[in-house]
């Protein structure tokens, strides 16, 4: 079985950066950045989210590369569902 | 009828008969794990496209009601999962070494924090319950735009009961898992079972990461109106 | 095939290896996990058919006057819910896809036998749902739950259908779930994805479709369902909820939902049309990708159901050019049906009887889906008997004559029996007629402005009416042939040989019925699909 195993340290390490990171998020709150608020936000969420999935879930490691077609395709759909359902609201006011 | 095709290789326990080896097994099992997972993701994403429609639509309204989270049980909360996290992966490494008592260690810890989540989120709950925030008849705001108010919040309780109720089951998921390693179930050559588990949890981590900041920091310098 | 001393009725196979109400409940073999499925879907059908039949009789005569109006909401509500979740979705994947795919594909099981039997018996719970539903005086939503009328309004039992529906979706999604893993990672040594069945193909690409879009009927349903009883008010008009909110969600699982309802029975027409024209499949690769494109542009389309609801004008210009583009594919497969018939072996055996039908019936329906695609005409012809019309040509002109070909095509795989080939013939011309004389006439109706969901009508309407309701029983008669000589052949139909057909595939090298395991050694594969030109048995078993 040619499973990758990762170190304690590199566990311990990926949480540390994700409660920086958490820190992070909560004090861009309190900062005036308009729009670009959601988008901070948004980006700094996704780093944890890559952290933990490609780390404690193993998605760097992992050795059927069918299964990361599978994970992009659910990200895919989910952009699909989102944004085709944002261009009915975003244009309704549309002359 | 024994199968005696040279594809066999000697039998492992747990695998079983329809796969030629571990090896398949395993792969499958992973596969089937991240499939499931993709459906979770269009579960919860149903309810983020309606988040992001009523957003674009009321932003005021939505400002208005992510500062009447509370901000510090929410980031303890975050924090409390992201901990899980880290005791849930450890404990996935510890069974891939075979490490019986170290995975029971770690995946009870984790247990802890999903317990501890729960219970932060419960007294969340009740305070917003004790303060008319709990949509329906005895709704009651007293700031602007009281109705779509109640919209964020039905958003609030829809979302994170969704989370909260999956994080129940993982820990279901978990304890059932630690107590088959106690049993010794598992073991370098086949511990597939602790992983898809991680999976799940790792998972259910990763939407409140998402959840997080759009319910609770929309923005604390914005003002709706 | 080797001979054997012992006799051809009693050799062990999958049906007498064990027997005992235990060793059916309790199974993990697909094959009989298939057969549970077949009697579950069966039951369905037929009370299916018995709303539709009772909603023809109201529409006999223009006034409502067989039921009351309410009555009648259940009637088409209760109509569509279980024809569409209990009978048509699960239909071909969870009956025809279970026996055959393993075998198909050189594999002894599913990758998770133990989840294919959860999911039956999380249909059985669906189904005591529905059931109860039904039983507790029904509900009258349409089958499309629309809000607010299903959280606001109704008193009907709108929880309980939400909740089988919902329950009865995570069925489908385990099976697909399932059916990916197991044709990625199961396939036999030298079985290539190039080398599939078009079968195959077609219940994989109906698997990415239960896979990623029916969690979000879940979470639409579950949100109604929280409306209701906590007053959670996300599609509530009142606190600026959006009720296109919910048609966003629910279309999005339940237009890919009639590509579910679609692709397992093009993969069966595949089957069958290359079989009884005894030649190779014309195109095989175009026919795969296509499968897979109309799995994937399906999800594009969905909000063209919304074209009238308000959605904004330039959403649903996008919406209308997806709908154009997914007819593509599907042109694709009609006319490499054709290529295959062209210059074939052709017999016209029961199942090709049914292909045909397929072919042509699925070819009006898809067609007058460019029409309604249209923003023009569809602000004209929407919710009325024309899209009625439309739907029906596809699903029960195109996919239950897929179903009903399928099971005759493989039922001497799967029974171990031949059943009686004139009566086959005879019920598949009785659904055809029946079928037509029932439907057309209401492309007609809805052209000239008859409402649909309606229990009254205009005078005017009726002759096509009564010509709708006299198809229905012609129908009914046909569906009911089957039945009844599929459960005669069980005991005295003509014992099946291993290859009836002469049709190539994996399933007819084995014996009629399968052992328990398919295989005793698994094969290794090293011939194309569809390999007729190096088959050399006679083409057809006549009776």
């Amino acid at each position: 079985m040619s499973e990758h195993i990762a170190t304690k340290k590199t566990y311990i390490l990926v949480w540390m950066s994700l409660m920086c990171l958490t820190a992070a998020t909560a004090g861009a709150s309190y900062l005036e950045l308009g729009r670009f608020n959601i988008v901070l936000a948004m980006v700094i969420a996704t780093c944890k989210a890559l952290l933990v999935a490609l780390i404690f879930m193993g998605v760097k490691y992992i050795s059927q590369k069918i299964t990361l077609v599978v994970i992009v395709a659910g990200l895919f759909w989910l952009f699909i569902l989102v944004s085709l359902s944002m261009t009915d609201t975003i244009s309704r006011s549309w002359r | 009828m024994s199968d005696s095709s040279p594809n066999f290789t000697a039998h492992s326990p747990g695998l079983q008969h329809h796969f030629a080896t571990m090896e398949q097994q395993t792969d499958a099992s992973v596969m089937g794990m991240w499939v499931f997972l993709v459906t979770e993701i269009m579960f919860f994403g149903g309810m983020f496209t309606g988040y992001m429609i009523y957003r674009y639509t009321y932003y005021g309204p939505w400002l208005e009601g992510s500062q009447h989270m509370d901000f510090w049980w929410g980031t303890i909360n975050t924090a409390v999962l992201l901990c899980s996290s880290l005791t849930m992966a450890l404990g996935v490494r510890a069974s891939q070494l075979g490490q019986r008592r170290l995975v029971v260690a770690f995946l009870l810890i984790t247990i802890l924090f999903g317990v501890g989540f729960l219970g932060i989120k419960g007294i969340e709950y009740h305070g917003h319950w004790v303060d008319g925030q709990f949509p329906g008849a005895h709704f009651r705001f007293a700031g602007p735009n009281p109705r779509q108010v109640e919209l964020f919040f039905s958003f609030y309780w829809a979302m994170t009961g969704f989370h909260a109720l999956h994080v129940l089951i993982g820990i279901g998921l978990v304890a059932y898992i630690a107590y088959r390693s106690w049993k010794g179930a598992y073991g370098r050559e086949y511990h597939n079972p602790v992983e898809n588990v991680g999976l799940y949890w790792h998972f259910v981590d990763i939407v409140w990461i998402y959840l997080y900041p759009l319910l609770y920091l929309i923005s604390h310098k914005h003002v709706s109106g | 095939m080797t001979t054997v001393a012992v006799p051809i009725r009693e050799r062990e196979n999958y049906l007498n290896q064990e027997y005992g109400i235990k060793s059916w409940l309790l199974t993990t073999d697909h094959k009989r996990i298939a057969l549970l499925y077949l009697l579950s879907i069966t039951f369905f059908f037929f009370i299916g058919g018995f709303f539709a039949l009772l909603i023809r009789l109201e529409l006999l005569t223009p006034a409502g006057d067989l039921v009351q109006a309410d009555t009648y909401n259940k009637l088409f509500t209760m109509h569509g819910q279980v024809m569409v979740f209990f009978f048509l979705i699960p239909a071909v994947p969870a009956v025809l896809g279970n026996f055959l795919i393993p075998i198909m594909i050189g594999a002894k099981d599913l990758a998770f036998p133990r989840v294919n039997l959860l999911s039956w018996y999380i249909f059985m719970l669906g189904s005591a749902l529905m059931l109860y539903t039904i039983l507790n005086g029904g509900v009258d939503t349409g089958w499309t739950f629309y809000t607010p009328l299903s959280t606001e309004f109704l008193t009907t039992n709108v929880v309980a259908a939400a909740m089988a529906i919902f329950v009865v979706g995570f069925s489908s999604i385990l099976t697909g779930l399932n059916f990916i893993v197991t044709v990625h990672r199961l396939r036999a040594p030298g079985m290539t994805w190039s080398r599939l069945p078009l079968f195959v193909w077609a219940n994989y690409a109906t698997s990415i479709i239960f896979v990623l879009g029916t969690p979000v009927l879940a979470i639409s349903l579950a949100l109604v369902g929280l409306e209701r009883i906590f007053h959670l008010g996300i599609f509530d008009p009142r606190l600026g909820g959006d009720p296109l909110l919910f048609q966003h969600l629910f279309w999005f699982y339940s237009h890919p939902a009639v590509y579910v309802m679609i692709l397992p029975g093009m993969g069966v027409v595949s089957e069958i049309v290359a079989c009884f024209s005894h030649k190779r499949l014309f195109g095989y690769k175009f026919m795969a990708l296509a499968l897979i494109a109309i799995a994937v542009l399906g999800f594009l389309v969905w909000a063209h159901h919304m074209f009238v609801a308000g959605i904004s004008l330039y959403a649903a210009m996008i919406f209308s050019f997806f709908s154009y583009m997914v007819a593509v594919p599907s042109a694709i497969k009609v006319f490499n049906w054709t290529a295959t018939l062209y210059k074939g072996s052709i017999s016209y055996t029961t199942p090709m009887l049914y292909a045909f039908g397929f072919i042509g019936l699925f070819t009006m329906g898809g067609m007058t889906g460019l029409f309604v695609a249209a923003l023009g005409i569809d602000v004209h012809v929407t919710d009325t008997y024309f899209i009625i019309a439309h739907f029906h040509y596809i699903m029960v002109g195109g996919m239950v004559m897929a179903y009903l070909g399928g099971m005759h095509f493989w039922w001497p795989k799967i029974s171990g029996r031949m059943y009686p080939e004139g009566w086959g013939k005879l019920a598949a011309l009785l659904i055809f007629v029946g079928f037509n004389l029932t439907f057309f006439p209401q492309f007609i109706l809805g052209y000239m402005g008859m409402p649909r969901r309606y229990w009254q009508y205009s005078p005017e309407f009726q002759l096509l009416n009564v010509l709708s309701t006299a198809g229905a029983s012609i129908l009914a008669a046909g569906y009911l042939l089957p039945m009844l000589y599929f459960l005669w052949s069980m005991r005295y139909g003509k014992i099946a040989p291993d290859n009836p057909w002469g049709a190539a595939g994996l399933e007819w090298m084995t014996t009629s019925p399968p052992t328990t395991s398919n295989f005793e050694q698994i094969p290794t594969v090293t011939w194309e699909a569809y390999n007729y030109d190096q088959l050399t048995e006679a083409p057809v078993e006549r009776q």
